[in-house]
């Protein structure tokens, strides 16, 4: 009962997240999806991965969104109105197949025939990501450093302008 | 010594950034103009064994890379074409502040496509595919214009949607093989050939690919992207970025994950292949946009390096990754003398030019020489591997494709001659009067690529027996 709210919830946070009209409304319902998919990880026994959706996706994120949202300009209520009824009209579909796609899963009979592997000692997440994977560690770094330059190269001036 | 094309353009990102004044920054274009040509020597000198050598920094760092024949021609690839655009990006960038950002975005991009070129692991793949589509988004808004902006966030949508369904595809894979290396992967894919979950796998990879390398039907962000990008970003993106973001990840997984004799893959392949070289040709035919008109060209042409990988065959993997590199120096070669004559006409709209054959004779020249290799004309590269995947086609019974590719060659020569006599022929214009040859720093790359291309169609035999016959093993 629990699983099946927690990912109503999910779709539900999710579907908000894109059809919102409001860019700050968008980044705290991302950070609610990121919180119940978190829930949801935990549920399912990964509490590493719960712990980085929540610290990253559900923290980290939407602060680094909501800073940069300062450096945006307000539509104002007509420009809103607007807005909302263009987004209604354009995605109104998303959701309907979103139903339908869930009433296709649910008559379909999945077999899945590989079941997940227990994680052992030697796949401890901590001694995977510090030890095995120094690659991927510096990529993610990398990743970071280019977003750092898309804000450099893409914002600084403008605020300079303004 | 691999270690050291990825942390070699690190050091130097970091260096040219540190905080101690504005003077460091203005070493970031240098920098990435040395290690573009150095990563190119060092391809060309030193031997492929001598690569996977012990190296000091892997008591510190263990990256498990690799280097095989298909990687040096993709690190030959990056080096040209980094260069070719930074040389661009000299002239038509302001220098100091524009021009050090640009350099230091193309660092990381380098990190990214060097990475890409030398990993042999799966969610490793994705992480480098991510540093080289962050910094190609960043590069494509970099004038901040609506167009670069609005073809920044198509691509990043797409690009999106493509690493989801990488990353989910990662997953897939991690419960058929329990691990993600190539080598797990490949084992564990021929044990569970029938699997469900590993087709979907390799479904949904193969199509992530597909959306990062603009083929069809998943080709709609890649027009708009390069002819709204700055020069020296369509020089780039054209050139190499696209090429190894798709293509050669493409290549990589066909040879050492797929298999090559993945019958119902290769079906896909050879018919994506097909519609992408149809579809970008009769595309270009209609475009009086310059960009727009290579974009679509540059589809249609990686429909033939899709189309030798669809054989199955060692000749056609070898006329594929031969395609690759010959398109690589073309394609970049072609936009550059697109950024000559934006450079001094100011317009890419072909209409509003004409008659620069006598007022830019090297960028005209140049054009030509990339013109008849793009169309396949002896004795230029270009020839030479479609003539390889041709053969390829031909011996695998893929008589139909092998038809579309002779068709769409001839195609490809007509709107490139329509393009060609356009602007560099047809009847002067006041507006023309005043034009003059592009500046020095778009002229030498211009030269260089037009004398790779000519020096690989040239020296064909000397180049299939030393660098390319090993790529599948065929001596």
């Amino acid at each position: 009962m629990l699983d099946a709210i927690l990912l109503v919830a999910l779709v539900l946070a999710s579907v908000l997240t894109v059809m919102t009209a409001r860019v700050l409304r968008a980044a705290i319902a991302l950070a609610v999806t990121s919180a119940v998919l978190a829930v949801v990880m935990f549920r399912l026994g990964s509490p590493f991965a719960g712990v980085f959706e929540l610290s990253v996706c559900a923290g980290l994120i939407p602060a680094i969104l909501i800073s940069v949202i300062g450096l945006t300009r307000r539509l104002g209520p007509e420009g809103l109105a607007a807005r909302r009824i263009e987004r209604l009209k354009r995605y109104w579909y998303l959701p309907v197949l979103l139903i339908i796609a869930a009433v296709i899963l649910s008559q379909v009979n999945l077999r899945v025939d590989h079941m997940v592997q227990p994680i052992t000692p030697e796949a401890d997440p901590r001694t995977v990501l510090w030890n095995l994977r120094h690659l991927d560690l510096l990529g993610q770094i990398v990743v970071l450093l280019g977003g750092a330059f898309a804000v450099v190269v893409l914002l600084k001036e403008l605020r300079n302008e303004r | 010594m691999l270690t050291l094309l990825i942390l070699a353009p690190l050091a130097a990102l970091v260096l040219a950034n540190l905080p101690f004044g504005r003077a460091l920054r203005t070493w970031a274009h240098p920098l990435t103009l040395v290690l573009a040509i150095a990563q190119v020597g060092l391809v060309v000198f030193v031997p492929t064994d001598s690569w996977n050598g012990p190296c000091p920094l892997e008591k510190f760092f263990t990256f498990g890379l690799a280097m095989d024949q298909i990687g040096r021609v993709m690190l030959l690839s990056i080096g040209i074409v980094v260069f070719s655009a930074m040389m661009v990006a000299g002239s038509t960038m302001a220098p100091g502040g524009p021009r050090s950002r640009f350099a230091s975005v193309m660092l990381i991009a380098m990190v990214g496509m060097n990475g890409t070129v030398l990993l042999r692991d799966l969610f490793s793949l994705y992480v480098f595919l991510e540093i080289t589509a962050v910094s190609s988004f960043v590069l494509i808004a970099f004038n901040k214009d609506r167009d670069a902006l609005e073809g920044a966030f198509k691509y990043i949508i797409l690009s999106a949607v493509a690493t989801t369904l990488m990353v989910g595809s990662v997953a897939l894979f991690l419960l058929v093989a329990g691990e993600t290396s190539f080598d797990a992967v490949s084992r564990a894919l021929l044990n569970a050939n029938t699997s469900v979950v590993a087709k979907v796998a390799m479904g949904a990879f193969v199509c992530g690919l597909f959306i990062k390398g603009g083929l069809v039907p998943f080709h709609g962000w890649l027009p708009g992207a390069y002819s709204s990008a700055p020069a020296p970003v369509s020089v780039f993106l054209a050139g190499i970025a696209t090429k190894v973001s798709g293509v050669y990840a493409l290549v990589r997984l066909m040879t050492s994950v797929f298999g090559p004799g993945s019958v119902s893959l290769n079906h896909v392949l050879l018919l994506v292949g097909a519609a992408s070289i149809v579809v970008g040709a009769l595309a270009a035919l209609w475009q009086d946009n310059l960009k727009r008109l290579l974009a679509y060209s540059s589809i249609s042409q990686v429909g033939y390096i899709i189309l030798g990988l669809g054989c199955g065959s060692p000749l056609g993997v070898l006329g594929a990754v031969f395609h690759l590199f010959n398109h690589s120096v073309f394609k970049s070669l072609l936009f550059v003398n697109s950024a000559a004559v934006e450079q001094r006409v100011g317009t890419t709209d072909m209409n509003r030019m004409g008659a620069l054959g006598g007022r830019m004779p090297i960028t005209s020249v140049t054009s030509l020489i990339a013109v008849l290799s793009t169309a396949g004309i002896p004795p230029l590269a270009g020839f030479w591997s479609k003539l390889v995947i041709i053969v390829a086609l031909w011996q695998s019974h893929d008589y139909a494709y092998a038809f579309i590719a002779v068709l769409m060659s001839v195609v490809t020569l007509g709107y490139l001659l329509l393009m060609q006599r356009k602007i560099f022929f047809n009847e002067t214009s006041e507006d023309m009067m005043g034009v003059r040859e592009a500046s020095f720093g778009i002229v030498v790359p211009a030269l260089v690529l037009a004398a790779i291309t000519i020096g690989v169609g040239v020296l064909f035999p000397w180049i299939l027996n030393t660098f390319l016959l090993p790529i599948g093993g065929i001596l």
